[in-house]
Parts: C-alpha cells; structure tokens; sequence
C-alpha cells in the first residue's frame, strides 16, 4: 500500500507535483496516466526517497521508503533501465543490489532465470538492447520478492514483444497478490492491464477511479455519418438537439443521437448519406480530452482537424 | 543456431516467490559493504587504475632512485633516501584521485546512483560503506606501491652506499605513510567527487587543491610562504613520507601533525558532501 498526502514538489519557479493525495491499493494494478509531464516521474521519485517533497509526505506500508527494514522486500521499482553502470556484468549488478538488502546470492540466479538473462549473465550491461536492460531493471526489482512492484513507462521503446511479455508479467504478478503501480502516457496502454487508473495532470490529480469507471464516464458513443450534402444535415441534426461536427471530406461525427434517429433524420429531410455507423470516442481521446487543459505544452499538428485542446490551457 | 547475444524474453510463469529467508533484522551497513566491495571489484576501471597506480609509482620511484645513485656523490647531507625511492607518490596520488573521485561520480555518471539509493536508501550508510571500501582498497594498493618504490629504490642505490633500510629511525614509518597518503589523496577526491558529483570536475577540483594551490604560494612574499606554506594540502600531507628531519629554514609540520592536517582536509570535503547529499535530489 502506497499512501501519498499533499504531495508537493517545486522545482525552482516549476510546480512538478501539485498536493497530490492518493493512494495505490494492495492486490490490483494500478495504472498511473498522464500526458509527458504531468509529474508522474517525480511522485514515483518522492515515493522511493530519491527526492526530497517540498510539501506533503508518501508512506510504503505505513512508512516513508528510507526506513523501511529491508527496502527491497518491499518494494521492486523499475524508474530507468539505464540506471546502471553499463561497465558490469548483469550478474554482479543484481549481487551488489542484492548485498545490501541481505538477500541470498541465489536469488541473483534465480531472477536473471525469470527474465531470460541467464544467458548474458557474464556480460557487461553495456551491449545489452534496449529490451534487455528493461529485463535486467525488472530482475533488480523482482530480487527481494516484492508485495509491491513500481515501474515507470515500462514499455516505452520496446519492440512488440517485448510490450507484450511486460503486460504479462504485470499480469501475473497482479495474480500472485501483488501490487501493481505502472505510469503511462497512454491510455491504450492501461486499458487493458489495470484495474484502477490514478489520472494527473500538471501535478495535479484529476482522476482516480476503476477503469469501469473511467470507460462509462467517459466514453460518449457517436455516430458517424458520410453525405454530400452536409450544410442539411447539420441543420436537421441541430433541430433534433443533436450537434455534428464535421470531420473532413463529407464526414460528420454526431453527437447526441442514436443511429436510428441520424437516419429518420436524414430520411425525412431527404439528405443523401453514403455511410451511417455507430462509433465509440476511443478511452484515449477521452483521456486526452480529460488531461487537454493540463498538458504542459501543446504541439500544432499540421492539419489538426479540429483544435480541440487550443485555447483549454489554463 | 541462433545468436546467444540477444536471449529473447521467456514465457511469463509465475515470478517464482521461491521463498527468501524470513527477513532477520534490518538492511545495514554490513551489507551496504559488501555490495560497494561487489560494485569495486566488478569493474575494469579499478583494476586499470591500480596496476597504474603500482607501476607508475615504483616506476618513477626508481627512475630517481637511479639517478641519486649515479649522481652520488653531488648528493648533501640532507639526502633522504626514503623520500628519493618514493619519489613516484607525486605522480600516484594523481592517479589515486581518480579513482577515489570515479567511486562515487561514477555512478552520478551512469545513473547508478539512483538505483542503488533505491536499494540502500539510507544515505549516511551508503557513503560511509563505500568511503571506507574504496579506503581499505587505495591502502592496500598504497602500501604495495609504497613498499614496492622503496625496495626497489634502496636496491637502486645500495650499489653506492647511500641507501636506507627499513630499521633505520623513520624509515618504516615514511613508507607506510606514503600508503597513508595516497589513501587519503583518494578519500580527499572522493568527498570532492560527493561535493561535485562529477568525474571531471572532482578530479580537477583534487588535482587543484594538491599541485596547483602549493605552486601558487610560491608567489607570495617570502615571510607570507613561511606561514602558509606548510598548510597547503600536499605540503601537509607530504611529511609523513620523509625520514629525515626537518631543515633549519624548512617551516613544515612534524610528520604526524602535518598528516592530522591533511586528513582533515579530506574530512572537510567528506562531511560537506555527505550533508548535501544527504539533503540533495538524487
């Protein structure tokens, strides 16, 4: 259990991390969202000691990390994987994390077993894929059997693969009881793997609920809609007190409406459509749509259809 | 078959909880020093930097060694032979820095710092366990250096009867100072390199303090140099590995003394450093 109260920090005139209250439950994984930015790194630091809060505090079963017995045992954290000293080999890196926590030396063999990294365990981490120093971080944070695991972007740059032998194993180590706390910029991301979503936003919490709840509170379901004559059918959707927007080339996304009322519509106001289909706002534009307001800064995509988040910046 | 570089993932089964030993106690200093042993001698660099260290210091220890004996008879009577065979501790201690400083800005370098502060994360223990690793190894390599240069020198000069022997008064006491000081040479570097946080400028800011502040006194007047001389960092330190006494004229520290100065200068550097890191984001 990871208990955070008024967690603050500032970084000269920067507020990283704005009183952020939260807390990450035993036995589930927790999905922690937020566009690049928001702070997500910097609460993942404060909660491993590495830096100082300027404000609030964060306790790990019930004590601030550094006073922990065996700091180890209680919590594996994965934060950067090329936090390491390319100069040694796998095996000796996972002994001196080891050492310090009074581990067995078996336990090194044993978890460089479970990540596929017996083979390299004599090589220096310096030639190692991207891929491999994720596993050899993951080794480092499996080595004292952890109730809880925290990873930080766990899959940015990975190849497919190597995506999905992550998501599984955050998978199975939900399913041994554990804690999964796991930052992300992408909701895709977490769609699929957590249970319960911890949203920020410029430092700030915006959300915390169960992914169930993100998806029905935030998926609007819409119709999409293809004419040539969309002038007409924006007016008829109006009337009906739907809104419509249009989504370049004759398309028009509606909002509002059923599919079957969009069609009566169009019947009755004799407008051609040359499509008519239900569509679901994917998690992700919802989340992006949450957070928009919050990003730090916002890129012009050439030919954005609709700037959505441009004048949102608080 | 294929390629043994790039083991791909295995399938994910469970993560193998295979029972640790029940937990005894707290993670301490115990382990934090084995881990800093592990971390020392699991790197090239170290064993590159002390095979340095030994042959340039017993390789210029000798080199001077030679040239007292072929100029033996040109030699005063304030001639120490101790001193002539150790001669190479000024290039040593150099070297010695280097590795004191890459003890600790290593790891700032590569980011290790931060995975093992998670680790260990408490940060009084961490310092203290790698100070005193890194010390044990720098007087270890020291005294075989310092050893190594004296024997090596003494034969050298014996040929024209002007070497030392270890049973002589002082003698003992100046070679295994010379290991002392390139121990605290390195200790110095470090508690720079805990200030500074990186290799360069530690090593710079070590290489300063010892060669360049000593050549600076030289430019004071002369009644100045005599009271500030003897405080400047290897001036101090550099007494405990001479076996003659001090000359008439000379305003240094007694060996011991001058030793106490110069170690706490070392521990200046090192307590400062350990309060901001202990204070300091990783």
């Amino acid at each position: 259990m990871i208990e955070a109260q008024g967690l603050t920090k500032r970084y000269g005139d920067t507020l990283a991390v704005d009183d952020l209250s939260f807390s990450v439950e035993s036995g589930k994984i927790t999905g922690f969202l937020g566009p690049n930015g928001a702070g997500k790194t910097t609460t993942m630091r404060m909660i491993l000691g590495l830096d100082r809060p300027t404000a609030g505090s964060v306790t790990v079963n019930g004590q601030p990390y550094a006073r922990l017995a065996h700091p180890m045992r209680d919590v594996g954290a994965l934060l950067d994987a090329k936090a390491v000293h390319g100069g040694r080999s796998a095996y000796n890196h996972l002994l001196c994390l080891a050492e310090t926590n009074d581990l067995p030396k078996r336990r090194v063999g044993e978890v460089l077993d479970l990540v596929g990294l017996s083979e390299v365990a004599k090589k220096r981490s310096k030639g190692f894929s991207l891929g491999m120093g994720q596993r050899l971080g993951i080794a480092g944070a499996l080595l004292g059997d952890p109730g809880i695991l925290m990873f930080d972007e766990p899959v940015n740059g990975l190849d497919p693969e190597g995506i999905l032998w992550i998501r599984n194993l955050m998978k199975a180590l939900a399913a041994e009881g554990r804690t999964v706390f796991v930052s992300s910029h992408l909701m895709s991301e977490m769609e699929n793997t957590a249970d319960h979503l911890i949203v920020i936003g410029r430092g700030r919490l915006i959300s915390d609920c169960t992914v169930q709840e993100f998806i029905a509170a935030n998926s609007r379901q819409t119709v999409r809609v293809r004419t040539p004559d969309p002038d007409a059918l924006v007016k008829a959707v109006a009337a009906a007190g739907g809104t419509a927007r249009e989504d370049g080339e004759g398309l028009m996304v509606v909002s509002g409406l059923t599919v079957s009322q969009v069609g009566d519509l169009a019947f009755e106001n004799a407008v051609r459509l040359h499509e008519l289909a239900p569509a679901h706002a994917s998690l992700e534009q919802a989340f992006m749509e949450l957070t928009a307001s919050s990003v730090e800064f916002h890129a012009g995509v050439p030919g954005d259809r609709q700037p959505v988040t441009a004048g949102k910046v608080a | 078959m294929a390629t043994t570089s790039m083991p791909a993932p295995p399938a994910v089964r469970g993560t193998g909880s295979a029972a640790l030993p029940p937990a005894v106690g707290r993670a301490g200093f115990k382990g934090a020093l084995r881990s800093e042993f592990t971390k020392i001698r699991s790197v090239r660099s170290t064993y590159w930097t002390l095979l340095a260290l030994v042959i340039v210091t017993i390789g210029i220890g000798a080199l001077a060694s030679w040239g007292a004996a072929t100029h033996a008879s040109e030699l005063g009577p304030d001639f120490d032979p101790t001193r002539q065979s150790l001669f190479g501790l000024i290039v040593g201690q150099l070297i010695i820095v280097v590795l004191g400083s890459l003890t600790i800005t290593s790891e700032y370098g590569t980011g290790m710092i931060r995975t093992s502060l998670t680790a260990m994360p408490r940060r009084g223990t961490a310092v203290a366990a790698k100070a005193v690793v890194f010390g044990a190894v720098a007087l270890i390599t020291g005294l075989v250096a310092s050893f190594g240069s004296f024997f090596l020198g003494q034969a050298l000069m014996s040929g024209q009867h002007i070497n030392a022997t270890l049973g002589q008064p002082h003698v003992l006491r100046a070679v295994i100072g010379g290991a002392l000081f390139l121990t605290v040479c390195g200790l110095l570097a470090f508690g720079l390199g805990l200030l500074l946080r990186h290799t360069a400028a530690a090593v710079g800011a070590a290489v300063g303090l010892l060669f360049v502040l000593f050549i600076l006194v030289n430019f004071l007047p002369q009644s100045w140099q005599n009271a500030v001389d003897k405080w400047m960092p290897f001036n101090a330190g550099g007494q405990i590995w001479r076996a003659n006494a001090a000359l008439p004229g000379e305003h240094m520290f007694a060996p011991w003394t001058g030793f106490g100065v110069f170690a706490g200068y070392a521990a200046i550097a090192i307590i400062s450093g350990l309060i901001l890191f202990r204070s300091r984001d990783a």
